[in-house]
């Protein structure tokens, strides 16, 4: 995307070019350390899942898959209203990129608010690891393992949507207030980036843990 | 105190001398090498000393030869050390099928060791000189590791899994055992004596020693804990029979194969459901917690000592190359 | 050329507290981290100098084998992650990497700032764990001691960490940026300063290997807080499989705290020979190539873990080819003082120091490399004299050179001269003291981490702690002086060394902007034997 030369920058850099160039692969390499943040914690899920692979398919049967898969359609709707946000915001269009910012937002709350409640489920039955948990199978270690990684994986993606919506708060701030214009929204197209890449995230945990050996 | 000064370990088993031949190749070419860019810069430095402020150097070119060459030749030094080095490490890591089994727990803060005929120690282990002797090893609680200098050997101890090592000492002495792997506030007082003796010494020892025998213990275990109501090697029994299983590789309900070893017993006892044997239901109760780890290791040497009873007509395969 | 100390520089543009806490210039970032990493380097100090106090005798004299533990420990943490990570990449490579490609400043001040701020937290946390009772993990913090045995303010101080390794990230992030988006026209890769190069594969690291140590750390504090089991055999967890997720990022951490070092030898070794560095290609490769590489050894800190031994005779292997670059570094740098003209300046001592220790450093990991050998000496003395050749005789002392040399360019004065070199010929022979014994103690089986040890042991343990205390006081110098020269050294011209880089056409110290006129560069670095200092000035 070419932006206008006559565009302000910040001193340090000599165009809005060069600026938003830099701003680009700033956000990608940063996506590049959550790939490694992401995969250490998906490489404990790998090990033990080829440890214990009867154990993790019979409870991953606990996971609600109706509930799974709406969070799955929520997220990748929230990302088609980013991806909208993110041309409004190339057009220039203000209202637009509000809108669809809210949106997004309303889309990833609902997402977060369906989670918060599958956990609260999770724990009415007995199944958060440690002292609270009361599963009696014989496989009650590999069980545990199955219930840790669940809620390492998506309690960390889930911080991320948090943060995720508290920067869009911002950036709906800054929209609204009309900082961004055809020649300059980058901070949408970056924090669009971002958003996407939680959702990415999101398609790799949701086949793990709730639909790989599912028999119900 | 000086002329007391240690400044190499000693040579007590048949390791030791390979393992310090290395060193040594490794110690000239540290110090050859060391001595030589030492030398050069000295050299280079005072030769080409700054005479004046203004002083230019000549250019001088670079040389893809020059670079090249100090690239291959010291990649293939390190290729013949990591292949000496495999060669030693292979030796380090392979018990002779005869070597004497010793069983060995670790825990904060001390090293508990049961012998077959039932001698138990701590903090010590009595072995005989000129016999391979491989202990196999746990802990009851962090990883601690199991380390003789004068041997050379060290083996981290685990939770929860077997770990061994094997060594075969050389000369009757008393040689430190260390606990290598920090493991909390008396570390460094989790030592001990490997405590090596001439064969008829070590006997004499052996006999004076009071205690079960591993076996004979592990044998009561078998029988009070109620194992043999399943595994009583009839037919149709609710357990598989467990008479010649140590070191044969099982069929499991999951298709997969796994070795019988001392792990593979070990897991079966404390996590039964884990890995069952094909053909079987997994209703063996679980033992983990009931079960000491001195226990499991008696429970062990039982069932490796069972031999096979006279066969049936419609016996189990025979393993490839018997001769029947 | 201007040779004066210019009326405003980067130093006295504004004046106030404000001023330097809300600062966005890079300079003034570097100096913020060298305030707090001065004091971090201190606090590890005194730890080791009391571990080394209590090391003089076989018996508990000094501290109870709890405090000593913590001690250790703390050393190690504070060293490591608090001085060592930052040291040359936070003060040297802020303050000199956007002049080194001719920038105004890094791509992002405002998260250079926060940066730092970041690792403010961290040190907080971590120091207030320490306060309010220590940690007794070992540096490493192996699991399942830290997660289930351990009594000590675990949780705390790995918060610290945690927060800590947004601070590398973000930096390696900015670092990464700026090289790639914000070089000066004519700037091209290959005319970068082999600095520039040793802290873009730095940084390489830092963004790649950090998120791991994150995301383990992450795990631990599940496994101790709320009884998750990871890594608890109980529930079938796998104790070794932290180890492999703690040793992906701290073994290419050590090359985080080496590769910056090896870009500030390269930089003093050329001015003091006043050459070309020969090889320049192949050191800047090399860089790249141990960045590379570094990230595939990591099971070489577990060889007698239960490893499998194939995977112990891959990881033997690589470490031997990642070697391999080093010592075509080391070939390089000595090279380069062929027909050179050598100064003997307080820097150059350093940095001869520095291929000296660095070189036996590094052999002595080929004993550890080589699993035969390292069975018998891991875990024990052998290791610590090894990392310390490297991290002390190597990065601390690349860090002194450096800090040196530029000197002039960030507070404008001069050092003392002799004091310099005093300091560093008292370093280089504390340093051998100290540690040389604890290859000895190695070899002859005194295991790490301990406490109290058998008698025979006491001899090369009291040499040891003997030559610490001449190191300790060999650091108490420069402390001293270089803080003195900022009011009473003598006023630095531009060029103080006749040096070639961008850095010394700019004034001394320069000012906010770097540069008064935009550079434009027309020739390779350091081409020391083909123009004068004259023609090398840029044009704008």
């Amino acid at each position: 995307m070419e932006a206008s030369r006559t565009a302000a920058h910040q001193h340090q850099f000599d165009s809005a070019a060069q600026q938003y160039e830099a701003s680009a692969l700033g956000m990608w390499v940063f996506l590049v350390t959550e790939i490694m943040f992401f995969g250490g914690i998906l490489t404990a899920y790998v090990v033990y899942r080829s440890l214990y692979p009867e154990s993790f398919a019979h409870v991953s049967n606990h996971l609600s898959l109706p509930l799974g898969a709406f969070n799955t359609v929520v997220l990748i709707g929230s990302s088609l209203t980013m991806a909208l946000a993110v041309h409004a915001g190339q057009l220039g269009r203000r209202l637009q990129i509000v809108v669809f910012l809210a949106l997004t937002m309303l889309l990833g709350s609902v997402f977060l608010g369906i989670k918060a409640y599958e956990y609260h489920h999770k724990f009415v039955e007995g199944l958060v690891p440690g002292p609270l948990f009361t599963y009696e199978g014989a496989d009650r270690g590999p069980a545990q393992m199955f219930m840790c990684l669940y809620f390492g994986l998506t309690g960390i993606h889930a911080l991320h949507m948090v943060i995720g919506v508290g920067v869009l708060a911002v950036i709906l701030a800054m929209a609204w207030r009309g900082r961004f214009s055809a020649a300059y929204s980058t901070p949408v197209e970056m924090s669009g980036l971002y958003w996407h890449f939680v959702d990415v995230v999101w398609i790799f945990l949701f086949p793990l843990l709730y639909l790989l050996g599912r028999t119900t | 105190m000086l002329k007391d000064l240690p400044l190499f370990p000693a040579q007590a088993s048949t390791v030791a001398a390979e393992v310090d031949n290395l060193f040594f190749f490794l110690l000239g070419l540290t110090v050859f090498f060391s001595l030589l860019i030492a030398l050069l810069l000295v050299v280079f430095a005072v030769r080409y000393r700054r005479r004046s402020e203004d002083e230019r150097p000549a250019p001088i070119e670079g040389d893809l030869r020059l670079e090249l060459g100090w690239t291959v030749i010291p990649f293939l030094i390190t290729m013949v050390i990591f292949v000496w080095s495999a060669v030693v490490y292979a030796r380090l890591t392979r018990a002779p099928d005869d070597a004497l089994p010793v069983f060995v727990v670790g825990k904060q803060w001390m090293w508990h060791v049961q012998h077959l005929e039932g001698a138990r120690e701590i903090n010590e282990v009595h072995v005989p000189v000129g016999r391979a002797v491989r202990l196999t090893m746990t802990s009851e609680d962090v990883i601690h590791s199991f380390y003789v200098p004068d041997f050379r050997i060290k083996q981290d101890v685990l939770p929860g899994r077997y770990t061994t090592v094997w060594f075969e000492a050389t000369r009757p002495g008393r040689y430190h055992l260390f606990c290598a792997e920090y493991c909390g506030t008396q570390h460094s007082g989790m030592i001990g004596w490997v405590i090596a003796m001439e064969p008829a010494e070590y006997e004499a020892w052996l006999a004076g020693g009071r205690g079960q025998s591993l076996v004979s213990a592990g044998e009561e275990l078998f029988n009070q804990l109620g194992c043999v109501t399943c595994h009583s090697g009839e037919s149709g029994s609710r357990g598989p029979n467990l008479a010649g299983v140590f070191g044969k590789t099982v069929q499991l309900a999951s298709g997969e194969q796994v070795l019988a070893d001392e792990g593979y017993l070990r897991e079966s006892i404390v996590n039964p459901r884990a890995r069952v044997v094909a053909g079987f239901e997994p209703v063996m109760p679980v033992f983990k917690g009931t079960v000491s780890e001195e226990q499991l290791m008696q429970l062990i040497a039982y069932i490796k000592a069972l031999e096979v009873a006279a066969a049936p007509a419609a016996a189990e395969p025979q393993p490839a190359g018997s001769i029947r | 050329m201007n040779e004066q100390t210019p009326r405003i520089h980067y130093l006295n543009v504004n004046y106030g507290v404000r001023s330097w806490l809300l600062t966005k210039d890079h300079k003034r970032i570097g100096l913020l981290y060298l305030a707090v990493i001065s004091l971090m380097f201190v606090i590890g100090g005194v730890f080791a100098l009391l571990v080394r106090l209590e090391l003089l005798t076989p018996g508990p004299d000094l501290v109870t084998a709890d405090n000593y533990n913590k001690l250790f420990t703390m050393h190690g943490i504070v060293m490591v992650f608090f001085f060592l990570i930052p040291s040359i990449p936070a003060v040297l490579g802020n303050f000199l990497l956007p002049i080194m490609i001719g920038a105004r400043d890094l791509a992002f001040p405002r998260l250079n700032l926060l940066s730092w701020y970041v690792f403010m937290l961290g040190a907080a946390f971590t120091i207030y764990a320490m306060l309010t009772g220590g940690v007794d993990t070992g540096w490493t913090f192996y699991t399942p001691f830290s997660t289930t045995a351990s009594n000590t303010n675990v949780i705390a101080t790995a918060l610290g960490i945690f927060i800590n390794g947004f601070s590398s990230i973000l930096t390696g992030l900015n670092f990464i940026v700026t090289v790639h988006k914000m070089r000066a026209p004519g700037m091209t890769w290959f005319r970068l300063p082999l600095f520039v190069w040793a802290h873009y594969a730095t940084s390489l690291i830092m963004v790649l290997g950090t998120p791991v140590l994150a995301i383990t750390i992450v795990l631990v504090a599940l496994d101790r807080a709320f009884h998750f089991g990871f890594f608890d055999p109980a529930y079938g967890g796998d104790p070794v499989l932290f180890q492999h997720l703690f040793w992906f990022y701290s073994h290419p951490a050590v090359y985080i705290m080496i590769l910056p070092a090896m870009g500030v030898i390269s930089e003093l070794i050329g001015c003091f020979s006043r050459k070309r560095i020969y090889g320049y290609t192949f050191i800047a490769g090399s860089s790249i190539a141990i960045a590379l590489l570094g990230f595939l050894v990591w099971g070489h800190h577990m060889f007698i873990s239960s490893q499998s031994i194939y995977a112990s005779l891959i990881f033997s292997f690589l470490s031997f080819a990642v070697a391999i670059p080093s010592a075509v570094k080391v070939f390089n740098w000595t090279a380069t003082l062929y027909k050179g003209s050598v100064s003997f300046r307080a820097p150059m001592l350093y940095a001869l120091g520095f291929i000296g220790l660095f070189t036996i450093g590094g052999l002595t990991g080929l004993f550890l490399a080589s699993i035969g050998v390292d069975v018998h000496v891991t875990d024990t003395y052998f290791v610590v004299a090894h990392f310390h050749y490297i991290m002390v005789g190597g990065a601390i002392m690349a860090y002194l050179g450096g800090l040196h040399y530029w000197w002039p360019k960030i507070s404008g004065k001069l050092y003392p001269e002799a004091w310099a070199r005093v300091a560093a010929v008292i370093l280089f022979v504390g340093f051998n003291l100290t540690f040389f014994p604890q290859f000895v103690l190695g070899y002859i089986g005194m295991p790490r981490r301990y406490h109290v040890y058998p008698e025979e042991f006491q001899v090369l343990n009291v040499m040891s702690t003997a030559g610490a205390s001449i190191l300790g006081m060999g650091y108490l110098l420069p402390l001293l002086y270089l803080v003195w020269s900022l009011r009473y050294g003598s006023p630095a011209t531009a060029n103080p060394w006749g040096a070639f880089g961008l850095e010394w056409q700019t004034s001394s110290p320069p000012p906010p902007d770097n540069f008064d006129h935009a550079p434009r560069v027309e020739h390779e670095a350091y081409a020391y034997e083909r123009l004068s200092l004259e023609e090398v000035k840029v044009g704008s």
